[in-house]
């Protein structure tokens, strides 16, 4: 079993996403960075599948130099093999982010043999182009399903279950196929001392990022209309039990 | 020839999603000639439900691998009806299906497309403003291309019928497709049992880290159960396994929009944030005053939740008996 994960590195802000002066970026002074939750389950869920399989797992940013912080994170929680796409210019639409990874995936695989089995998260947790993973099963010519919280390996299928309005959904694609995961499909380990070690130690396969630049362009990034509210302290503790009930009477939902 | 603006109709075998109506609505801010694209056997009966929003035409694809959703097969049958029809704007709901089948069609037909979009504006260049990480932040960008995929972020637009607007005649589309489409068609589905969930309950009584285990979860129950209510909780909670991710809210999780927001023990981060900002009233309950969960609330109270909660909960039972 060969399976690969795509993750991004993404910024990890707290109480408010500041935005540069220029309107180009977030503001990531001070923060840390991390990949999107989603792949976060995207390589738990390759590290389980690799564990009851046997195979390997190998996670591929596209990002600047320093995206090699998220690749060696997703050996450190169960992958085996890391790939950095380099970049060296910020313009990474969804179209040629999508060409750059899939044109990696067959310089990869023509060396290696196909993976059986490619994730994705559902979205990028700052761009949120919902798409990226899409382009990459179609340029592939695979089957894809986005938005899973269930996957499991059949004989030569990928047994996917995901949530609609009515209820969850199964699927079941004939591999090699491609899926984006979502999370709360399992709960990520934390990296053992084990998995730190072979983190530091991993070789990184370093790639140049190539791909043509699409139709979709960022102008600025702006903060949304803040909701402005007063807020009222009903008090300190339990005392203020009383006057939180009050309230609760007054909006009428008691 | 007036330009057209296709809107892909989201339904689950026959019953429409309602972001859907969202963006017919938004469709009208565009100025096109409204036609709308349906498929599979089960939405042929869907036009009289489209005339009021102002779709002329409905375009009416059949086949038999579309006997239910697909990805790829959608995807398809979307970009074959952009090729026949030559849309100027091609629509859908920002929903899991929309994106994915407008991504699918993107694909196939080597187009740009904006996701979750909350409004447009169509200059010399075609622009719209689109959210990102979940609606913490708005990106103003631009869409090169001679037809637009674009989809409609849920709840920014609120549904509403044309002033005025005349029948949807029906035609039908005619595709090709192959069947090797089937291999990602849903193959079978469990029905949710019905009854309040996260999403749509009145009260919800949301728990973070400051609660500091999964027993300790017991008293924010037992609020939920005297108001009717449901836990939620945040990231930290589902992932120290206190949770299951069922309960979260935020970027990742639950979008809730309650009557009434217990918020116990969260800081308020920006991600859990935009989960929770459509509640109608937030009362957050924090050891910290300057908690953003605090400053963000209508109403607070300052103190130990394990203390606050249940003196909540025998105050209501107090006066209800
Ligand atoms: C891309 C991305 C997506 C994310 N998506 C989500 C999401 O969907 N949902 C989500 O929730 N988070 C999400 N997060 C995580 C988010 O950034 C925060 O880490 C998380 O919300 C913090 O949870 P918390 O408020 O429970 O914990 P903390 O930030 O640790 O806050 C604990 C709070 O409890 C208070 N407290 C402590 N003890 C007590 C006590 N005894 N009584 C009362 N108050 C007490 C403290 O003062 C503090 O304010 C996401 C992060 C990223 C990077
Ligand atoms: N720069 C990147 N490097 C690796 N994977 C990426 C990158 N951008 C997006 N992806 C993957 O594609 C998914 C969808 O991204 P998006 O289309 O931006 O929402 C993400 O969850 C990642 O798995």
């Amino acid at each position: 079993m060969k399976i690969l994960v795509c993750v991004k590195r993404v910024p990890a802000p707290g109480s408010k996403i500041n935005v540069t002066p220029d309107g180009r970026g977030v503001d990531a002074a001070n923060l840390g960075y991390t990949m999107s939750p989603h792949e976060e389950c995207a390589v738990e869920a390759a590290a389980q599948l690799i564990e009851q399989h046997g195979g390997e797992a190998t996670v591929l940013t596209l990002g600047a130099p320093e995206a090699v912080e998220q690749v060696r994170y997703g050996v450190s929680v169960g992958a085996q093999r890391a790939v950095l796409l380099a970049t060296t210019d910020d313009d990474w639409d969804p179209q040629r982010t999508a060409q750059a990874i899939a044109s990696a995936i067959d310089e990869l695989e023509s060396v290696d043999g196909t993976f059986d089995l490619i994730l994705f998260g559902n979205e990028s947790a700052d761009s949120g182009g919902f798409q990226v993973g899409i382009r990459v099963a179609h340029a592939l010519g695979r089957p894809m399903v986005n938005g899973a919280k269930g996957l499991s390996l059949g004989d030569r299928f990928a047994n996917v279950e995901r949530e609609a309005d009515a209820g969850r959904e199964t699927y079941s694609l004939p591999l090699p196929a491609v899926v984006g995961i979502k999370e709360g499909i399992n709960l990520p380990r934390y990296p053992t001392m084990k998995g730190r070690l072979a983190s530091k130690k991993v070789e990184i396969s370093t790639m140049q990022a190539s791909g043509e630049i699409g139709g979709l362009a960022k102008i600025t990034l702006r903060q949304p209309p803040e909701r402005k509210s007063e807020t009222i302290v009903l008090g300190n503790g339990p005392e203020a039990a009383s006057a939180v009930v009050d309230i609760l009477e007054e909006l009428g939902v008691l | 020839m007036p330009a057209v603006t296709l809107v892909i109709i989201e339904h689950d075998r026959g019953a429409i999603s309602p972001a859907t109506f969202e963006a017919l609505t938004a469709a009208r801010s565009l100025g096109a000639d409204i036609q709308a694209l349906t498929i599979g056997a089960a939405a042929d009966r869907l036009a009289a439900e489209l005339a009021p929003y102002g779709v002329n035409i409905v375009h009416q694809v059949h086949d038999d691998v579309l006997s239910d959703y697909g990805p790829e097969a959608w995807g398809e049958v979307v970009a074959q009806a952009v090729r026949a029809l030559s849309p100027t704007f091609v629509l859908a709901a920002g929903t899991d299906r929309g994106n994915e089948v407008m991504a699918q069609a993107a694909a196939r037909l080597d187009l740009p497309f904006s996701a979750n979009c909350i409004e447009f504006r169509d200059g010399d260049k075609f622009e719209m403003t689109r959210i990102r990480w979940g609606g913490s932040l708005l990106e103003d960008a631009s869409l090169t291309a001679d037809i637009k995929l674009v989809t409609v972020a849920h709840h920014a637009v609120e549904a509403a019928f044309a002033d005025a607007h005349g029948p949807a005649d029906a035609i039908e589309l005619k595709v090709s497709l192959d069947a090797s489409l089937g291999r990602s068609i849903v193959k079978g589905r469990v029905e949710r049992e019905a009854g309040v969930t996260l999403s749509t309950s009145p009260i919800v009584v949301g728990g973070g880290r400051g609660v500091g285990s999964a027993d300790g979860f017991a008293s924010l129950e037992a609020l939920a159960n005297e108001l009717g209510g449901v836990v939620g909780c945040s990231r930290a909670v589902t992932n120290n396994g206190w949770r299951s991710h069922t309960a979260q809210v935020g970027q990742t999780g639950t979008r809730i929009a309650p009557d009434v927001y217990f918020a116990c023990g969260i800081s308020g981060a920006i991600q859990h944030w935009v989960g929770a900002m459509a509640s109608k009233n937030i009362i957050a309950i924090n050891t910290d005053k300057d908690a953003n969960m605090v400053t963000k609330a209508g109403y607070a109270v300052i103190g130990d939740l394990h203390q606050v909660v249940p003196a909540i909960t025998e105050e209501i039972r107090r006066r209800r008996s």
